[in-house]
């Protein structure tokens, strides 16, 4: 295993004042509104303390005064940048409750704009994992891209960020005649610019030498403190909800997990969490690209929505697989038409709680890094 | 013929533009006001948009700035939280005069959907800082926000810099009457 030559000096032998720096909850590089309280001993992080509860939107308190199908704008804004995949969920488990049964066509166009968004998601983990190692341009690269996806995005459901489109049952409503050839116009594009991302940004030298054996993150840690996602492959666990527990229709696409392997430095280190990103989104395209050929063209996609969304007594846990990791909704009802409770399990929140362990021993300057490639949204974390 | 043409030789077609002091002073102002780099929650998202290759926010003449001592203004980007209140308070008082804030999304403006059950959410942001635009929209389009930016240059564009107390005292005094 190569090191960074801070990274065996011990430093418990030499005694030295340790400072210590607030970063944070306003700072360009904290993705949001997180702050951390780092120990400094010179330069190297000796521990880290995030403090979270800046945007604490009191989700499960506003869950218990409205209706199933009220929750789902909420559900959008617990993690904005991949709504899309935070409505599955929430959608799946009531209907799990309810045991209603979707039409084929709304079990695709979920699949096919659950997928569009884990692309442009991990769009901006990567163009923000650029910025914060000094790459401007893969950011102007990757945003042109992802506002080709909000265009889809905003035709078939008039959103740009926030859908509200999945509903219990069905969808807001049906997509736009063009939408094939829009979605298959934007695989393309994709791939086009992921490739010249690859160049750009990823097997960029100076790129490697900031990500490459910072922030090792070992796969029994990981699975100590409950990683999941990009977090937890890039450390070489080949763990997808998709895979390991099919829901939906996913049990009939082909394609891979990608895993991290150490490519240009040590499993699991910040550029093996990056790059897990980069082929999911070649993966998401594979998905894409198989649901719009075995679409159905015809169907209501409002047939099963129910006229009232009353489920019986009882409870449900349902997960998906985020962009960002599991996300999961436990939803109790008392047989009324407002949830009992619904609490999220949060990716984001999870994933986090792994960053004093992993950023231990690293620069300062490599912290920002490791934050970075964690890819967590503080709308997630506080909810 | 362009202006740059004629001001090569000033001397044969004299190369003076006529205006006051005060108008000189807002044009530069208004054309190249820096933002505080900031962002809170979803419409921090649409923000970022706004600052990548579609929309462009530069052309503006905006330039982010990490620290509040050296903006010009303040985006509210986003839901304000009771915890986050303080600091965006802090932030706001760090800055130097003079200092504009616009305040971006329904959660910013008014708590939005946060409004009636988010007991941790402030009911608008304009209860702890003034604030020069709203931008409405859960969250806004990027066109939106760039809307808010164009009233906030020709807010600044308006203001007055010389014998300010004065020229206000006047105004008042002629709406006084008007009623």
């Amino acid at each position: 295993m190569t090191t960074t030559k801070f990274v065996d000096i011990d430093f418990s032998r030499i005694e030295s004042d340790r400072m210590r720096l607030n970063v944070g909850p306003q700072h360009p590089s904290t993705h949001g509104v997180l702050r951390l309280e780092v120990e400094l001993d010179g330069e190297v992080v000796t521990n880290v303390i995030p403090h979270i509860g800046y945007l604490h939107r009191c989700f499960e308190k506003i869950a218990e005064n409205m209706n199933y199908q009220q929750v789902i704008p909420y559900v959008d804004r617990m993690d904005y940048i991949s709504s899309m995949n935070n409505e599955l969920p929430y959608v799946m488990a009531v209907e799990k409750l309810m045991g209603i049964k979707v039409p084929e066509k709304v079990e695709y166009i979920r699949v096919i704009m659950a997928e569009l968004n884990r692309i442009a998601n991990h769009q901006i983990a990567v163009a923000t994992f650029g910025l914060d190692a000094g790459a401007f341009t893969p950011f102007l690269y990757l945003f042109r891209d992802r506002e080709y996806i909000l265009w889809i995005f905003e035709k078939a459901t008039g959103g740009r960020l926030l859908f509200n489109y999945f509903w219990v049952g069905g969808l807001a409503n049906d997509v736009y005649p063009t939408f094939k050839e829009d979605v298959l116009n934007i695989v393309k594009q994709v791939r086009k610019t992921n490739k010249e991302i690859e160049e750009l940004l990823i097997y960029n030298k100076i790129f490697i030498d900031r990500t490459a054996n910072v922030g090792v993150l070992p796969a029994d840690v990981a699975i100590n403190y409950g990683c999941s996602g990009p977090v937890l492959r890039g450390s070489g666990v080949p763990f997808d909800l998709r895979k390991a527990e099919p829901y939906s229709i996913y049990d009939r696409f082909d394609f891979e997990i990608p895993v991290g392997k150490g490519e240009v430095g040590t499993v699991g280190d910040c550029w093996d969490r990056n790059i897990v990103r980069m082929r999911e989104m070649e993966q998401s395209c594979r998905i894409i690209e198989q649901a719009i050929a075995q679409m159905p063209d015809s169907g209501d996609v409002q047939s099963a929505i129910p006229k009232k969304v009353r489920p019986p007594k009882g409870e449900v846990y349902f997960r998906c697989e985020n962009p960002k990791g599991e996300l999961g909704f436990y939803v109790i009802s008392d047989g009324k038409d407002k949830p009992y409770r619904v609490k999220g399990r949060a990716p984001s929140f999870v994933n986090l709680s792994v960053l004093p362990e992993i950023s231990r021993g690293y620069l300062f300057a490599d912290l920002i890094v490791i934050l970075g490639s964690i890819d967590i949204v503080l709308g997630e974390v506080d909810r | 013929m362009g202006l740059l043409d004629r001001l090569d030789n000033p001397f044969e077609t004299g190369g003076i533009i006529l205006g006051t002091l005060e108008d000189v002073l807002n044009w530069g102002r208004s054309k190249s006001d820096w933002y505080l780099h900031f962002g809170l929650a979803c419409c921090a998202i649409e923000f970022m948009s706004m600052n990548a290759s579609h929309f462009d926010f530069m052309r503006f003449g905006i330039i982010p700035r990490a620290t509040p001592r050296q903006a010009d203004f303040i985006m509210i980007t986003g839901t304000v939280t009771l915890k986050m209140a303080e600091r965006i308070k802090v932030l706001w008082e760090q800055m130097a005069e003079p200092k504009y804030c616009i305040s971006v999304g329904s959660c910013a403006n008014s708590g939005g959907p946060y409004w009636q059950y988010g007991y941790h959410v402030l009911k608008g942001v304009d209860r702890i800082i003034p604030v020069h635009v709203y931008v409405p929209g859960c969250p806004p389009r990027p066109e939106a926000m760039e809307e808010g930016m164009m009233k906030l240059q020709s807010l600044i564009d308006q203001q007055a810099i010389f014998r300010k107390r004065q020229r206000i005292a006047e105004e008042e005094a002629l709406l006084k009457n008007k009623i």
